[in-house]
């Protein structure tokens, strides 16, 4: 039996073990006395009852996605560190910024049992406007982070050559039967299932990880001699630029592409819907800051990872894709299936492989729970009872999958990669919105509109003028001039720039006017209160109609 | 709205909140600036400086925001239990009266 065939097996084992644990994971913890769920809270957000622990392993598994795991140490083998490990002072400063910021809003959300982000802008500003633009942003920019999720799979399983060949139905069953056990157990244990499952998959990870750094440097001949073939092939210079391809270390020009891709990045993660749902799944307001406090040690994993993408650059790895072309997201996985022996690659790559199941999952659970209470309930059926919303949201988070699988399976893989990375770029847009609200009402609900709409189109109509020079496709990447300026920024970073501006000018404009401010219905208190205060009891949110109310 | 108005903390002191401003602006600002380390010496067993110093500050922000954790939680417990000492001595003046 050759390597591949056993590392097929062991991956095949855990897939399927880590399956019965997500199908048990519907009876773990339960905290109805009749037991089942019957809430959108025990289903989407766990109850309400993670402790430190489980929040750690959920959110490590809920951030650090199979795509990071992938797509950071591909672009270090491809271009080095500027468009790779910037994700290291990424996950850096994202901490402080969490420990900020998530006490507060989970303090809201848990007097006032709100489930999304929308659901917090809806009861502070009293705008439905504003609530729905969050929602529907965090639902399309969630869409593409769950087919790159799939991305992660399919490039573990194109390595092992499980699946590919003509026939387009049989190339893509085994990614189509991964997703449809995965989808049958989050429909029936909610955000359960990736909180049991995330525990194995980093332990799964973790012991990879720690393996493959120490055993591969030295097996290679040490890192002295890893930067020196990392420094060789960033300066070769590439053909279609007349530029070198990459740098090991970045230039003075690339300084500000650099800071502000990890600020940017960081500032977005807890926009998105995924983050939240996992913080507001604790069980109490400190857990969130205790787990600032270690969540990471899952940075410095991943900066290691990123180091192997110029580990495989110096042992030669060849990431050759089923179809024969040169595919950098198979860089990791053909590393390890180089270098080990079947049964560890095996476990190595079935831990990057069920990286990409625990976020799909949560992002599906968080996707839905947007559409059933900021677009199916607000907009549609104010009446909706719990356990209307609760059949709602696991409906919409079997058609999200789908969606996902469909854009996967249908689409070039390239567009999934670009409405990401366009992804990123809306979800910074509900920034303002979000987090001014937990300090402060002084901005006006329709100027922070005004100021979302400018950065959402501003943002998307800089990244489409982004062309590749090699491909000249529109979407070429996530960097473009400071507008009047020629520094090279993240875009998400100009976009937010302008969407503050145009707030902040809106707001002197529109209280000037006297333009009807919402209803809100929170109080100071509520931003400071712990798990032992009484929530809000029997209070309906103010009614608040789409276009206007007094 | 049915919101109980009843504050869920007392007032605070600020010593607490500004040194934990002070090192949370530190610990975000610090590893953006990307001059400090854009260098390749001095490197750790052949890891350049540029990649060292910035998976150290994995520890620096885990530090400075355990630091931040100890002083805000102390603080917010003692306004916590000033509310709530305050809440049941009303009470119980009120059951006395």
């Amino acid at each position: 039996m050759s390597a591949v065939d056993v590392a097929r097996i062991v991956l095949l084992v855990i897939f399927v073990g880590v399956a019965v644990l997500g199908f048990y994971a519907a009876k773990w913890r339960q905290d109805h006395p009749a037991g089942g769920m019957r809430t959108l809270d025990q289903w989407g957000l766990g109850s309400r009852g993670f402790g430190s622990w489980i929040t750690w392993f959920l959110l490590g598994g809920d951030l650090y996605t199979a795509y990071t795991f992938i797509a950071v140490p591909a672009a270090m083998w491809s271009t080095g560190a500027v468009s790779g490990f910037f994700a290291v002072p990424y996950t850096v400063v994202l901490y402080p910024i969490v420990f900020v910021l998530m006490a507060r809003l989970w303090s809201v959300s848990h007097r006032h049992g709100y489930v999304t982000p929308a659901d917090f802008v809806g009861g502070r500003y009293g705008s439905k406007l504003l609530s729905t633009a969050v929602a529907v942003t965090g639902i399309v920019a969630t869409m593409p982070y769950i087919a790159l999720q799939l991305v992660g799979i399919k490039s573990v399983l194109s390595v092992l050559h499980v699946g590919g060949g003509s026939n387009a139905f049989t190339r893509d069953l085994p990614l189509i039967i991964a997703f449809a056990v995965l989808a049958a157990y989050t429909y029936t244990a909610g955000l359960r299932a990736p909180a049991v499952i995330a525990v194995v998959k980093d332990l799964l990870i973790y012991i990879s990880i720690v393996v493959a750094i120490v055993y591969l440097p030295a097996h290679i001949g040490g890192f002295g001699k890893i930067f020196g073939a990392a420094a060789t092939k960033m300066t070769t210079v590439s053909p279609a630029t007349g530029k070198p391809i990459g740098s090991v270390i970045p230039g003075a020009a690339t300084f500000n592409a650099y800071w502000t891709l990890a600020l940017g990045s960081a500032m977005a993660l807890f926009m998105y819907p995924h983050s939240i749902t996992g913080v507001l799944a604790t069980k109490s307001r400190n857990t969130i800051r205790r787990n600032a406090v270690v969540l990471p040690v899952y940075s410095l994993m991943l900066g290691f990872l990123a180091l192997l993408g110029y580990v495989a650059i110096a042992a030669g790895t060849k990431p050759i894709g089923l179809d024969g072309k040169v595919n950098p997201q198979l860089v990791v996985p053909q590393l390890f299936l180089d270098h080990f022996p079947g049964w560890f690659a095996g476990v190595a790559l079935a831990a990057i492989a069920v990286g990409a199941l625990v976020p799909a999952a949560i992002m599906s659970i968080a996707a839905s729970n947007l559409f059933t209470r900021n677009i199916y309930r607000d907009l549609f059926r104010p009446a909706a009872s719990p356990g209307e919303e609760l059949r709602v949201s696991k409906l919409v988070s079997l058609i999200v999958k789908l969606g996902a699988l469909l854009f996967v399976i249908t689409m070039d893989q390239s567009a999934a990669i670009n409405l990401q990375l366009l992804g990123g770029v809306w979800i910074l847009q509900t920034f303002p919105a979000i987090v001014a609200g937990l300090y402060t009402r002084v901005f006006h609900r329709w100027a922070l509109f005004l100021g979302w709409a400018t950065g959402i189109v501003y943002g998307t109509v800089a990244a489409y003028n982004v062309v590749n020079p090699v491909t000249h496709a529109h979407f070429g990447g996530s960097i473009a001039p400071f507008p009047f300026t020629h520094a090279p920024v993240y875009i998400a970073i100009s976009a937010f720039v302008l969407n503050a501006l145009v707030s902040v000018v809106f707001t002197v404009v529109f209280r000037a006017l006297k333009v009807p401010d919402g209803r809100d219905a929170t109080t100071a208190s509520d931003y400071g209160a712990d798990e032992n205060d009484p929530r809000v009891q029997a209070s309906p949110e103010p009614e608040a109609d789409l276009l206007e109310h007094v | 709205m049915s919101i109980s108005p009843a504050p869920t903390r007392g007032p605070a002191r600020p010593a607490p909140y500004v040194i934990s401003g002070i090192l949370i602006t530190l610990g975000i600002v610090v590893p953006l600036l990307v001059p400090t380390y854009a260098h390749s010496t001095p490197a750790l067993i052949g890891i350049p400086f540029f990649y060292w110093y910035q998976m150290l500050w994995v520890f620096g922000d885990a530090v400075i925001l355990w630091i931040c954790y100890g002083l805000i939680t102390r603080e917010d417990q003692r306004r916590r239990d000033a509310v709530r000492v305050g809440r049941r001595a009303a009470t119980t003046d009120e059951g006395a009266r």
